[in-house]
C-alpha cells in the first residue's frame, strides 16, 4: 500500500474544480435556506392557522425525510411533471429547501425567546412597530439564532456530499470518478476526507469567533 | 413477459422489506454507535491526556467528514484488510462509527451534569473506578442524555438512506429498483419519503414514552 502523490498531482485540476463547486453549492444553498427559512420562521409565528398549518407540514416533511429521497423526487421526478432542472440547480434548490425547514425552526425559536415583556414595554413607550422589530426583536433573536445556525451550516456543508449521487460534479463526485478511473482508493479518499475535515473545522472556528463577537454584549 | 412480471414480488412487499432493512441497519448502527460512543466519551473525560486527545480527534474527524464519505471508505477499506463482508456490515460499521462521535458528545453532556461529589462519595464507599462508572455514573448520564440520544436515533434513520449507495437493499434502494421498472419516480419516491416520515414519527413517540419512564421518580425534566 503506497501513497502516490503523482496520482494526486495528475488529478489536481479535477479535485480543485470539485472543491470549488462544493463551496459554491454550499454557499448558494445555504443562502437560499437562510432566506426561505427566515420567511417560514416568521410564518410559523402567525396567529392564522391557515398560514401556520401548511408551513408546519412543510417543515415536518423536509425534516422527517432523508435529503437523498427529496433529491430523487426533484431530480428524477421533476421531468415527469415538466420541471427539468440541471443537476446543479437541483443541488442548490434541494439543499436550500431542506435547510430552510431547519432554519425556520431556529428562527422561530429565536423569536419566541425574546421576552414578551420587552415588546410590551416598547409598545407602552410608543415605539413604532417597525422600530420594535428592527431595534428590539431582530438584534436579540439573531444573536440567539447564530449558534444553532452555524451547526446547521456545517451539517449542510457535509450534506453537499450527497449531491454527488444526483450527479452534481462536486468534490465527492470527482473523487469517486477518480477511483473508478484509476482503481486507486487510498489517495483519493484520504484527500477527500482531509479536505472536508479541514473545511468543517475552518467553518466551526469562524463560527465560534462570530458567536463570541456577537455575544460579547451579553457578558 | 407478463408471466415474468407476475413472478416479481408485489411492490408493497418489496417496500416493506426495504423499510425493515432500513430499520434494522439504523438500529444496529445506533447500537454499535452507543457502544463505541460510550467508550469514546469515557476516554474524552478520562484523566489521561493521551486518551483525551485520541477521543477528541475521533469526535472531530467523524463529525467533520460527511457520512457518505465515511461509508464509502469503510465499504472499500474492509476488503482491503481482507474482510470480505456483505455490504450490510459495512453499512452498520459506517453508521456506527459516525454516530459514535455524536453520541459521545451527547453522553458527555450527560456526565457533566452529575455532581462531582457523587464520584467522591462512591470512592469513600470503596467503589472501584469501574464500579463507580458502572453503577453510579453511566446510568445517570444515560438518563440525562436520553433526549439527545433518541434524537440521534431519528437522525441515523434518515442518514441510513445513504447505505443504498454501498449496495444495501434498504427503503431508498428498493424504491429506486421499483422506479427502474415502473418509471414513476414522483410516486414511488414520495411513498418512500412518507414511510420514512411514519417510521420517524413512531420512533419519536416511543422516545417520548421512554423519556417519561426514565424520569419516573426524578421530578419533571431532570435537566
Amino acid at each position: 500500500m503506497t501513497f502516490s502523490l503523482s496520482l494526486l498531482g495528475q488529478y489536481a485540476p479535477q479535485l480543485l474544480k470539485g472543491f470549488e463547486l462544493t463551496v459554491i453549492v454550499w454557499l448558494a444553498g445555504s443562502l437560499f435556506a437562510v432566506v426561505l427559512g427566515f420567511a417560514l420562521g416568521c410564518a410559523l409565528l402567525s396567529k392564522h392557522s391557515g398560514l401556520t398549518f401548511p408551513v408546519r407540514c412543510y417543515v415536518e416533511f423536509f425534516r422527517g425525510t432523508p435529503l437523498l429521497v427529496q433529491l430523487f423526487v426533484a431530480y428524477y421526478g421533476g421531468p415527469s411533471i415538466g420541471i427539468t432542472l440541471s443537476a446543479f440547480t437541483v443541488g442548490v434548490v434541494g439543499l436550500g429547501l431542506y435547510g430552510a425547514a431547519y432554519f425556520a425552526e431556529i428562527f422561530r425559536a429565536g423569536f419566541a425567546s425574546v421576552p414578551a415583556g420587552q415588546i410590551d414595554a416598547a409598545r407602552s413607550f410608543g415605539i413604532p412597530v417597525w422600530s420594535r422589530i428592527r431595534r428590539i426583536i431582530l438584534p436579540q433573536m439573531l444573536v440567539l439564532s447564530v449558534p444553532p445556525g452555524i451547526t446547521l451550516l456545517i451539517i449542510l456543508l457535509k450534506d453537499t456530499a450527497i449531491l454527488s449521487i444526483v450527479t452534481v460534479p462536486e468534490l465527492t463526485f470527482q473523487v469517486t470518478g477518480m477511483t473508478i478511473e484509476t482503481f486507486a482508493f487510498v489517495e483519493p479518499f484520504a484527500v477527500l476526507a482531509a479536505l472536508y475535515w479541514a473545511l468543517t473545522e475552518l467553518v466551526s472556528f469562524l463560527g465560534r469567533r462570530t458567536e463570541y463577537r456577537l455575544g460579547r454584549y451579553l457578558k | 413477459m407478463s408471466n415474468l412480471l407476475h413472478i416479481l414480488p408485489p411492490t408493497a412487499f418489496v417496500l416493506l422489506l426495504g423499510a425493515i432493512t432500513t430499520l434494522v441497519v439504523s438500529l444496529c448502527g445506533n447500537a454499535l454507535g452507543l457502544i463505541i460512543g460510550t467508550t469514546v466519551c469515557l476516554m474524552r473525560i478520562s484523566l489521561h491526556r493521551t486518551a483525551r486527545v485520541v477521543a477528541a480527534t475521533y469526535i472531530s474527524f467523524f463529525r467533520g467528514v460527511p457520512l457518505l464519505v465515511q461509508l464509502l471508505i469503510v465499504y472499500y477499506f474492509l476488503p482491503m484488510i481482507g474482510l470480505d463482508l456483505p455490504p450490510f456490515f459495512a453499512a452498520v460499521i459506517g453508521l456506527g462509527l459516525c454516530s459514535a462521535a455524536y453520541q459521545a458528545e451527547n453522553l458527555r453532556g450527560g456526565f457533566l451534569i452529575i455532581p462531582k461529589g457523587q464520584a467522591e462519595a462512591a470512592r469513600a464507599f470503596a467503589y472501584t473506578p469501574a464500579q463507580t462508572r458502572r453503577y453510579i455514573l453511566i446510568p445517570q448520564a444515560l438518563r440525562a442524555a436520553a433526549p439527545a440520544l433518541i434524537n440521534e436515533m431519528i437522525l441515523i434513520l434518515k442518514a441510513s438512506s445513504l447505505v443504498s449507495v454501498v449496495g444495501v437493499a434498504d427503503l431508498t434502494r428498493e424504491s429506486q429498483n421499483i422506479v427502474a421498472r415502473d418509471l414513476n419516480p414522483i410516486k414511488w419516491y414520495l411513498i418512500a419519503a412518507l414511510i420514512y416520515l411514519v417510521i420517524n414519527f413512531i420512533l419519536a413517540r416511543l422516545g417520548a414514552t421512554l423519556e417519561r419512564r426514565l424520569n419516573v421518580g426524578y421530578g419533571a425534566a431532570t435537566l
